[in-house]
């Protein structure tokens, strides 16, 4: 079932202070699959999605050690400039964000930002972008109204179309869903389905329904530890740790 | 699609980061040299010619003097009288905008109200000031005229200190105090204003860094005057002193003696006499300030 | 959230236990609970009382002297001559209006940037030791005395204008726009600061995920974002500066010319402030119009002000 690894982890181990938060964290993510990451509240799992782009590193007193590649390139490696690599690996958060900007120069800002200046590339990219977020529909006779007048779920595809506009490879999404009704969850799996063809998504998730329903591989997180790592299907038919079956028959968390 | 991470910015986005982070820098790094240079330059030409003669006597000409006492007796008396009106005044308001204010109206009314008077420029004070108390009410120019105009002015900040303390008082606090059966005004005096004390106590003190720092108003409504009618070591004499001297506060004489004496060294001693008690005051309300905060 | 609901209903219930209690003694403690609430509300009223005596009293004084010049000659006049004993004085105002209009944007344009600078590296860039520091001496700034400002600006700025471009004097409206852009800075940057401060964190982090640098996220996203707050403490600022007296009645030089850059000029408020003392007959009066003018200018702006300040609160809501 699985691909090419494009992003793997050797041993990664975090602190916030002294808040040991990942304990020797190993496995391979595969490309243009949907990996989810479940696990109890606290359990890691989205601290592990923030070390993929980097974005712990806003955090003060936080220490990474081990090894995190992707394509190869050490995530943390000296060379490494975080703006490419963010560039390269987008994410989409658990609460909407949109800039209080129209919601085209929402989608402009990225590549205005990586240096995209001609308003015809970027209205190509904005059009582009909006359509692979399935949003464009919704919106392409307002581009110019504030973002913060659309509906939640839109708000939250429109970060997703956002974070397409700048090409990454690889998409992180930190509950994504969590804040939304039901049919707007739906409209987002059902667009992180598609994406997949192109892109690489990570997905950290409350809702074990959701992992089943859109997700190729799974990791079980727990207490700063991955418990157990594989297929959907069959981590969920068949977990093979104590500790994943207790989770997902709902004995805790 | 794929691309590397370790390229780094580009030539013009790296250009933009260090002009802007210099641009950040040098902001900073002139406002601070500003103030440096600003308060070194005033202690250099001030402080030698300060001295304690300088601070504790009243000028004459015959015996050669100058001094500054009744430029800052005037501030003190200023000051005192100032805080006498927009204490109640000030905290009295406050207290019937969180505490009872139950028509809209009245409420908008009032804040509209301290928001344009603290929006105000200190001239229009000064202009209302000679018309109002000077003249109408026949006070002549007289530091009770100044204090009068000086309460308008201040007014503001002490309401608006006073309401946010009293914002802060826990529901639970009051709800205590009215259980036991006691009524609006004494769970008020016992239990609402003693808390705020600190409140009141930052308003006061900010109010005060207002009076000192003031000359436009004072200037026109309590007059140059560089001498004081009466010493005052009792109360009777404070309050004649208030009637009948027309004298200049600290900030007045510095005027007096820079624009009208060209007397520089004078000026300048004077300006170090204001920046030490600016320096205070800032202390002073940073130290309530943050009791206030820990609350 | 829960719990905050049951004890504003608890309070509720105590307030109406209280007021039954209350009315069954009524008597002595409620004419004492009356007397103290009204007296309440008579301190509340005094503001409003202030501000309708400054308008009253600024229209009555103000008005007669309009009337007698006629307000497009008092308005449009080029010429200050009030005191002019051979009989033909003139009262036009225009260079003092058109002196504070340039005053104050040359102020504005001066210590806005600046200003906007210092807030973004006190919000987002100083550590936060150094931001301390420097709040600090952003308060002293704003602590010091506009008396002092003048005298310093007498003493230092002025000759070195006057060197600078070889003039007689250096009191010339540029040096009342460098006093003017210094004593507005505090203003600027504590606005400033507190718009940038209640930016969301979620919009920078969503910038940083997007590959953009933190300068360009301060830049691009939360200096927008605050953008009615930085309004704001623009106002603010041109409220300060064109209200401002003496400090650049120190420095302005106080002749009525038409404003340019190196020539001595007289605001409206310095005007006031440098006539007042032996101005009588209609010049006085003239001088009670001109606080009329400034008055109605300070009033747009403090709607202006308040404006901003409602729609920087709205926007973080």
């Amino acid at each position: 079932m699985s691909g090419n690894t494009i992003i793997e982890a050797k041993g990664l181990e975090l602190w916030y202070g002294d808040n040991h938060a990942l304990k020797g964290v190993s496995l391979e993510i595969p490309e243009n699959r949907i990996t989810a990451l479940i696990g109890p509240s606290g359990c890691g799992k989205s601290t592990f999605l923030k070390t993929l782009n980097r974005m712990n590193d806003l955090v003060p007193g936080v220490r990474i050690e081990g090894q995190l590649l992707y394509n190869g390139e050490d995530i943390y490696g000296p060379d490494v400039d975080v703006t490419r690599l963010r560039k390269q690996i987008g994410m989409v958060f658990q609460k909407a964000n949109p800039f209080p900007m129209s919601i085209y120069d929402n989608i402009a800002y990225g590549p205005r930002t990586h240096g995209v200046r001609s308003r015809a590339k970027l209205d190509d990219i904005v059009e582009r972008s909006l359509r692979d977020a399935a949003i464009w529909d919704e919106v392409k006779d307002r581009l110019n109204k504030s973002a913060l007048g659309l509906s939640g779920g839109q708000q939250q595809r429109l970060c997703i179309a956002r974070a397409l506009a700048v090409e990454p490879d690889v998409l992180l999404m930190d509950e994504s869903t969590s804040a939304l009704d039901p049919i707007s969850t739906g409209k987002i799996e059902e667009l992180a389905l598609e994406l997949k063809n192109r892109y690489t998504v990570v997905m950290v998730t409350h809702n074990m329904q959701q992992a089943v329903r859109v997700s190729d591989m799974t990791a079980f997180f727990l207490l700063g530890e991955l418990v157990e790592f594989g297929d959907t299907e069959r981590l969920f038919s068949h977990p093979r740790d104590k500790r994943t079956e207790d989770y997902i028959t709902g004995r805790f968390g | 699609m794929k691309g590397s991470i370790t390229k780094g910015l580009s030539p013009r986005r790296r250009a933009y980061d260090i002009t802007m982070r210099t641009l950040l820098y040098a902001a900073a790094a002139l406002i601070c040299a500003l103030l440096v240079f600003l308060i070194g330059y005033i202690l250099y030409r001030g402080i030698p010619h300060l001295s304690w003669q300088f601070l504790t006597s009243e000028e004459s000409v015959i015996k050669d003097i100058e001094g500054i006492l009744p430029a800052i007796l005037n501030t003190v008396y200023v000051i005192i009288a100032t805080l006498i009106f927009i204490l109640p005044l000030g905290v009295g308001s406050a207290i019937y905008l969180t505490e009872y204010a139950s028509n809209k109206r009245v409420v908008a009314a009032i804040e509209f109200a301290t928001e344009t008077l603290s929006g105000m420029p200190s001239i229009i004070f000064a202009l209302v000031g000679v018309i109002v108390f000077c003249e109408f009410c026949g006070l002549g120019q007289s530091l009770i005229a100044g204090a009068f105009s000086l309460v308008m002015m201040t007014l503001p900040t002490v309401i608006r200190t006073t309401q946010e303390s009293l914002k802060t008082v826990p529901l639970s606090y009051r709800e205590g105090s009215l259980a036991l059966g006691s009524g609006k005004w004494h769970m008020i005096r016992t239990v609402v204003l003693p808390s705020s004390v600190d409140g009141i106590v930052t308003g006061c003190i900010l109010a005060v860094g207002r009076i000192v720092g003031e000359s436009a108003v004072l200037m026109f409504t309590a007059g140059m005057g560089m001498r004081l009618a009466k010493y005052g070591d009792s109360v009777g004499e404070f309050f004649r002193n208030l009637f009948d001297s027309s004298g200049a506060t600290l900030t007045v004489a510095l005027y007096h003696y820079a624009k009208e004496r060209a007397d520089f060294d004078s000026a300048f001693a004077v300006a170090v006499v204001l920046l030490v008690i600016a320096f205070g005051i800032n202390l002073a309300a940073k130290f309530a300030g943050r009791k206030l905060k820990k609350r | 959230m829960n719990e905050a609901i049951l004890s504003k209903e608890a309070g509720a219930k105590v307030k109406t236990a209280a007021k039954t209690a209350k009315n069954k003694k009524s008597g002595a403690r409620g004419a004492l609970e009356f007397t103290m609430k009204a007296l309440f509300l008579i301190c509340g009223l005094v503001a409003v009382g202030f501000v309708l005596i400054i308008s009253v009293y600024l229209i009555v004084s103000g008005i007669p002297a309009i009337r007698e010049v006629g307000l497009l000659e008092f308005l449009g006049g080029t010429d200050w001559d009030p005191a002019n004993r051979s009989g033909d004085p003139s009262f036009g105002i225009l260079p003092m209006i058109l002196t504070s209009i340039y005053g104050t944007a040359g102020a504005i344009v001066i210590g806005v940037p600046i200003g906007f600078l210092m807030a973004v590296f006190l919000s987002k860039v100083a550590p936060r030791r150094l931001a301390a520091v420097i709040r600090e001496v952003v308060d002293l700034l704003a602590g010091i005395p506009s008396v002092v400002y003048g005298l310093v600006g007498m003493i230092v700025l002025l000759p070195a204008i006057r060197d600078l471009f070889g003039l007689p004097a250096g009191d010339s409206l540029l040096a009342a726009v460098f006093v003017l852009a210094i004593m507005i800075l505090p203003s600027i940057i504590s606005v400033s600061e507190t718009a940038l401060d209640a930016v969301p964190r979620e919009y920078e982090e969503a910038s940083l995920a997007l590959g953009a640098t933190e300068l360009e996220t301060y830049f691009r996203v939360s200096a927008p974002a605050a953008k009615s707050g930085i309004a704001a403490s623009v106002v603010l600022g041109v409220g300060r500066a064109i209200g401002e007296a003496m400090a650049i009645l120190m420095v302005a030089g106080n002749v009525a010319n038409m404003p340019s850059l190196l020539s001595s000029v007289k605001f409206l408020t310095t005007a006031i402030a440098g006539e007042m003392g032996y101005a009588d007959g209609l010049h006085r009066q003239a001088l009670f119009s001109i606080g009329l003018v400034l008055f109605l200018f300070i009033m747009l702006i403090n709607a202006a002000l308040n404006l901003f300040l409602k729609r920087s609160k709205e926007g973080q809501a």
